[in-house]
């Protein structure tokens, strides 16, 4: 299947922002199931067969809410705000590769073009959180900001890793060196690094950070800032910072898909395809979603301490550690 | 330096013990019920509002009018009457208004009656549009059960259970 080039491209986009307001929708309803199992309920139940038709739901009711701009708020940059959050997630799934010729854009460059656009998504929620007049919305902005930053250091370290061990930054390049049984996943290389598993942990939690997931939703943390950066926003707005929470954890789960566990590769070697990019990807949103509803949320100081002190030093360890291994194999 | 590392190994060990905790919940039984669909059985000892105990033989309420329960309540919401039948015999109960806005669920009046014609319902979905709504006329509640008692019975039983 292959249509002429715009139309090729076109046939993506819509079908990569389906496939985002999809997992939006409904990884809230897993969102709610799940959280529901851990705590022993049963989870939405109401509308629909298991509450399936909930998100339909929800989404027409925040339809039909007016968008309200705040007196005394920068108007466009309020407006601007969701649409800025949106992008980064539609963009990086543009760049990944779904499957062996499953992909939107084949960029030399992929991982440097996932990270460039990831950090758009900070900048989103300072802008709307500034944006707002609103003093909780100011200091979840302030706090998006130092979070992101100090957790992009031991994300982009974690990644500097796998590219020198991978050689490329070119993401359907990294999973076609992965080719093989699962222990050619860059998670299983201990050959190359020993300290892998460390490199993937520190990414996954730097993932969960960078996302503003619990246990490091400081942005949002309810108790203290109601909504964080988008407590202003009324109807679709408040709507579009939500569907980019989520089309954000996809986003980096696709990534750690890609970078540690082989992406599309089947573990036997056999029958790959975009099914076992699915299954991985899906398996680390669980984890996601299983991780919040575990842990309580994290004080501001320690999660900073935890970047600063642990994973930055960890990472560069991991970092030098490949490196004298590739120089001295 | 070694017991920093100690401390970050024991840290991530605890967080593993949390993730193997919640994920064993997660397969286990809900607890919760669901309210509207499903309904708990009150417990025996439950306190709901007062109703009029049922005398098996002669199929009315075993009230006799004695308003001790009345002369008990010390927020007077029972107003109780009674006429003594024609020919002798007990008193009986012709209306018994309980003002549940006033109740406290205290007991003394359970505790007072000494024919024990009233005790505690089990009655909980309790809901009104207004304050007469609790304006609990027990007589005609203990009348309009034993209807629904005799509709539900077989009719050979029922026969028996109508004077």
């Amino acid at each position: 299947m292959s249509l002429p080039e715009p139309f090729r491209l076109l046939a993506f986009l819509v079908g990569l922002m389906g496939f985002v307001a999809l997992n939006a929708a409904y990884l809230v309803w897993v969102e709610r199931k799940t959280a529901g199992r851990i705590q022993r309920r049963p989870g939405p139940t109401e509308v629909g067969w298991a509450g399936l038709l909930q998100p339909v739901a929800d989404g027409l009711k925040l339809l039909s809410k007016q968008f309200i701009v705040p007196p005394g708020a920068d108007a466009l940059l309020f407006r601007l705000a969701p649409l800025l959050v949106i992008a980064p997630g539609l963009m990086g799934l543009a760049l990944m590769p779904f499957g062996e010729s499953l992909l939107a854009l084949d960029v030399n460059l992929g991982l440097l073009m996932v990270f460039a656009f990831g950090s758009i998504n900070v900048l989103a929620l300072m802008v709307g959180g500034w944006a707002s007049r609103n003093k909780y919305a100011i200091i979840s902005a302030a706090r998006v900001v130092s979070q992101d930053i100090a957790y992009e250091i031991p994300m982009l370290l974690a990644a500097l890793t796998l590219m020198m061990v991978a050689g490329t930054l070119n993401l359907s390049e990294i999973v076609a060196l992965q080719e093989g049984p699962f222990w050619r996943w860059n998670l299983f290389r201990l050959d190359l690094n020993p300290l892998m598993p460390l490199t993937f942990l520190i990414f996954y939690t730097c993932m969960l950070a960078e996302t503003n997931r619990a246990p490091f939703d400081m942005a949002e943390a309810e108790s203290e800032l109601v909504a964080g950066a988008f407590t202003e926003y009324a109807g679709m707005g408040f709507g579009v910072f939500f569907m980019a929470e989520y089309a954000n954890i996809v986003l980096g789960c696709s990534l750690m898909t890609v970078l540690f566990l082989g992406g599309w590769q089947s573990p036997f070697g056999a029958y790959s395809g975009v099914w076992w990019f699915l299954l991985k990807l899906y398996f680390l949103v669980f984890s996601v979603i299983w991780v919040r509803w575990t842990f309580p949320r994290t004080q501001f100081y320690n999660l900073l301490n935890l970047s600063w002190e642990i994973l930055i030093p960890f990472s560069l360890f991991t970092l030098i550690l490949t490196a004298a291994m590739m120089k001295v194999m | 330096m070694k017991n920093r590392l100690k401390e970050i190994a024991s840290g991530l060990g605890s967080l593993v013990t949390g993730m193997r905790l919640t994920l064993a919940q997660f397969f286990k039984k809900d607890v919760t019920v669901q309210y509207p669909h499903q309904a708990l059985e009150m417990p025996p000892r439950f306190r709901g509002h007062i109703e009029l105990v049922l005398d098996e033989d002669t199929g009315r309420a075993a009230c006799i009018a004695c308003k001790l329960c009345e002369k008990a309540c010390p927020s007077e919401c029972i107003a109780v009457e009674g006429v003594k039948p024609e020919g002798g015999g007990k008193k009986m109960v012709t209306e018994y208004q309980l003002d549940f806005t006033r109740c406290s669920l205290c007991a003394a009046c359970v505790e007072a009656c000494k024919s024990e014609a009233i005790r505690f319902s089990r009655e909980y979905n309790l809901a009104g549009r207004s304050k007469e709504d609790f304006h609990l006329d027990l007589l005609r509640r203990l009348e309009e059960q034993s209807k629904e008692h005799a509709a539900r019975t077989p009719p050979a039983d029922a026969g028996e259970a109508q004077p």
